[in-house]
């Protein structure tokens, strides 16, 4: 009698597995923006596929990795699969909050090769170059440019500009062109209203100014160690190019951006060129199919350019890898999830809808760059990405970064040499901190 | 032997009532009551004190549960005092907290005295004043963040009109010289009709017959302002800047709305460097020796204050 209700409980407990197994409800969680938008429309193609329910939570940029770092660092169950930011990867690894990928790609013949390099060094691999996966890349993204080109095509400015500058204006090719034109936007009449030169990203409390300067900063030639992995900052963090770079980037926030910029990252740089003031501005390419598609300043009267270089190629990294969280208590239809994604069509389909495929199946198709206006851009930006410290650390070493850039750049504190030996010492203390020196 | 009145009052009381109920005592059942309270302080206000303390001695950090935690000694206080961007939050602190105290003791014990006069609308004027302290912070912050912005803003706009300089040509949030100002100047806004409600009831309990007795000894009203009306509202002037003081140097919201600490690390109070080492860096051990040092601070300063508050009140 009593082994044959443990066989009928056990019975009725694999039923119920099973069909718990065929119908989960998984709930993803990522940034709110464009790209979580056309997530939510491909996802449907996932629920109609395997019968499981996915649910959303996306949380606004400037509270993302507060919110999304206390929820793993707290183990909470609330997010199956999480698109995290590049830099938590060193964390998400060491930290246990991310399951581990390798056997997974390996059963279902998923291969880091069909994915650009960078993106999986990026987004993928702890510790950096190691054959160890611990996100699928979800979405490639760099810092670019965008412009006003109805402006820039109109007689009348480019003979102003000629005269002033001698030359035609265009595109900017280098960092120092990019000032000279921002300059030559900055305070004009144009249609009877005041523009600026470039909006930038001046951010202080999370990631902005960070983002921002390191564009100029790589392009500079700024490396974070002189010896990959040996954390010897002295003479790469603040070499003469390092101050160079910094320098330019104060320059052109002090004479060629709206005022009061003080505080702006993303939201401020699409406001401030989507209402008129700005002939330029920085931002993520994942907003550029947005901007295009904006009726006021989007269509012909905007296009796009590759973050300038000035000593070598560079720009910064962003974007994002998706994760199974190690705490999701439904990780085999998270990782159901994972392989859905990864598949080639899906990816295309990805593309086509906004998301930024890392698949090479996307990326190296002959007609890719024909796909949109920014799409070469893209392609270039992301052959010469750079990114942050991806250090369990980060956020040390990020918020250490943050102060002294908005000391030197907004509040006029120091110089750059002053700001770049500074910020050795400071990450010199985390690494001390860390075991690492 | 004398008869006290508390022998008299313990003669009058009549015996235990629950002596012994189900076998408790008095003093058992006294402690099944006293007892959840007791056990909820320990658990919510000591344990965690205790805890900090013992954290602040550590390298420990929140979000490395795998780490190997180690005993640090007093490095991290070490490493707090002699900080100088720590010492540049504390100052921005201090700056902020008796610049607010002091403009709104000011205006809120000049507008009690304006409001406490009886004249057509004062009810009206009164509930409109008080506004400003119903409002969230982040509202309030969201909302000034648009008035001192310098193309728009209409705060640039409105000195611009008193005093002729381009609205554009500064930049409230943005200089480093202006933004503490700009703050002191919301926090004065939003908490003034505060300090202003308690130095009202301050007047409104003064008897009307002291300055009735002061007018038939002809004493001026001026006489009579600094002997009878500062004197007497001064313990409720007092218990305002008490209030003011501990809330404004646990300021948070309205900052990071208004500015984010900067520009650069001007405007980061100690409360808000406090939050981005515990929350954002993570570094719990550092971090807990922070929150001892600011414990002590308050807690001495505030120690200090309120034996000075009893005096004035026993005068």
């Amino acid at each position: 009698m009593k082994r044959t209700s443990l066989a009928a409980s056990a019975a009725i407990a694999l039923a119920w597995s099973a069909g718990a197994a065929q119908s989960e409800t998984l709930t993803l969680c990522w940034a709110a923006w464009d790209p979580a938008n056309a997530l939510v429309e491909l996802s449907k193609d996932f629920e109609a596929k395997s019968g499981h329910t996915m649910r959303f939570e996306f949380i606004p940029w400037p509270n993302f990795a507060d919110r999304m770092l206390n929820e793993l660092n707290s183990g909470g169950k609330l997010c199956d699969l999480l698109i995290g930011d590049s830099q938590w990867i060193g964390g998400g690894a060491e930290n246990g909050h991310y399951v581990k990928l390798n056997d997974f790609f390996d059963s279902e013949g998923i291969s880091m090769d069909d994915f650009a390099p960078a993106t999986v060094y990026a987004y993928s691999t702890w510790p950096k170059g190691e054959p160890n996966y611990y996100a699928l890349p979800a979405m490639g993204d760099a810092n670019g440019w965008f412009y006003r080109k109805d402006w820039f095509s109109r007689p009348d400015i480019q003979a102003a500009f000629k005269e002033k500058t001698g030359r035609d204006l265009a595109e900017p090719k280098t960092q120092k062109e990019l000032l000279e034109i921002a300059q030559f936007f900055q305070g004009r009449e144009i249609d009877g209203q005041t523009v600026y030169g470039a909006s930038i990203f001046t951010e202080r409390g999370s990631e902005g100014i960070t983002m921002g300067a390191t564009g100029a900063l790589y392009a500079w030639g700024f490396k974070y160690e002189n010896t990959p992995g040996q954390y010897d900052m002295e003479g790469a963090v603040n070499s003469p190019e390092a101050v160079e770079g910094l320098e330019f980037y104060k320059e052109l926030y002090k004479t060629a951006t709206p005022p009061g910029y003080t505080n702006a990252y993303m939201e401020q740089s699409l406001d401030a060129f989507k209402s008129g003031q700005v002939a330029m501005a920085m931002n993520w390419f994942a907003f550029f199919p947005g901007l295009y598609a904006d009726p006021t300043v989007g269509g012909d009267k905007i296009d796009f350019f590759v973050n300038p270089a000035q000593n070598i190629a560079a720009s910064t990294l962003g974007g994002q890898g998706i994760s199974v969280v190690s705490y999701s208590e439904k990780k085999d239809a998270a990782l159901e999830y994972i392989k859905w994604f990864a598949d080639p069509e899906v990816q295309k389909r990805w593309w086509s809808m906004g998301g930024y495929s890392c698949h090479k199946a996307v990326l190296e198709d002959p007609n890719f760059v024909n796909t949109a206006p920014f799409a070469a851009d893209f392609l270039e930006a992301m052959a010469g990405v750079q990114d942050f410290w991806q250090e369990p650390a980060y956020a040390s070493l990020l918020l250490a970064m943050q102060e002294r850039l908005h000391d030197y750049i907004v509040a006029d504190k120091g110089t750059a040499q002053e700001a770049l030996d500074g910020l050795i010492a400071d990450w010199t203390e985390v690494f001390e901190d860390e075991g690492k020196l | 032997m004398t008869d006290t009145p508390a022998d008299r009052i313990a003669r009058a009381t009549p015996p235990a009532v629950a002596r012994r109920i189900r076998g408790l005592s008095d003093r058992a059942i006294a402690w099944i009551f006293v007892a959840p309270t007791i056990f909820l302080l320990l658990a919510v206000n000591i344990f965690p004190l205790i805890w900090t303390v013992r954290l602040s001695f550590t390298n420990f950090q929140a979000n490395r549960p795998n780490r190997e935690v180690e005993w640090v000694g007093l490095r991290n206080y070490e490493r707090i005092l002699t900080d100088d961007g720590i010492w540049a939050n504390m100052q921005a602190t201090a700056h902020f907290l008796v610049w607010t105290i002091v403009l709104q003791v000011i205006l809120g014990f000049a507008l009690a005295w304006a409001i406490n006069r009886k004249f057509r609308g004062n009810d009206l004027l009164t509930t409109l004043i008080v506004l400003p302290m119903m409002l969230s912070p982040a509202v309030v912050g969201n909302f000034w963040t648009f008035l001192y912005q310098p193309q728009i803003g209409l705060f640039n706009y409105a000195v611009s009109f008193v005093s002729g300089v381009p609205p554009s040509s500064f930049e409230m949030l943005g200089s480093v010289r202006l933004a503490p100002w700009a703050i002191i100047i919301v926090d004065t806004w939003m908490w003034t009709p505060f300090v202003m409600l308690i130095c009202l009831a301050g007047l409104r309990s003064i008897p009307e017959y002291i300055y009735e007795a002061a007018e038939i000894d002809r004493a001026s009203k001026w006489r009579q302002f600094w002997t009878i009306t500062v004197p007497m509202v001064l313990p409720f002037l007092m218990l305002a800047v008490l209030f003011r003081g501990i809330e404004n140097f646990k300021m948070f919201d309205l900052v990071v709305q208004l500015t984010g600490g900067g520009p650069g690390s001007v405007t980061e109070l100690a409360s808000i460097n406090l939050k981005r080492e515990a929350f954002e860096k993570w570094r719990t051990g550092y971090s807990s020796a922070y929150a001892i040092i600011l414990f002590v601070t308050v807690f001495g300063l505030a120690s200090i204050y309120v034996k000075a508050l009893n005096k004035v009140k026993e005068r």
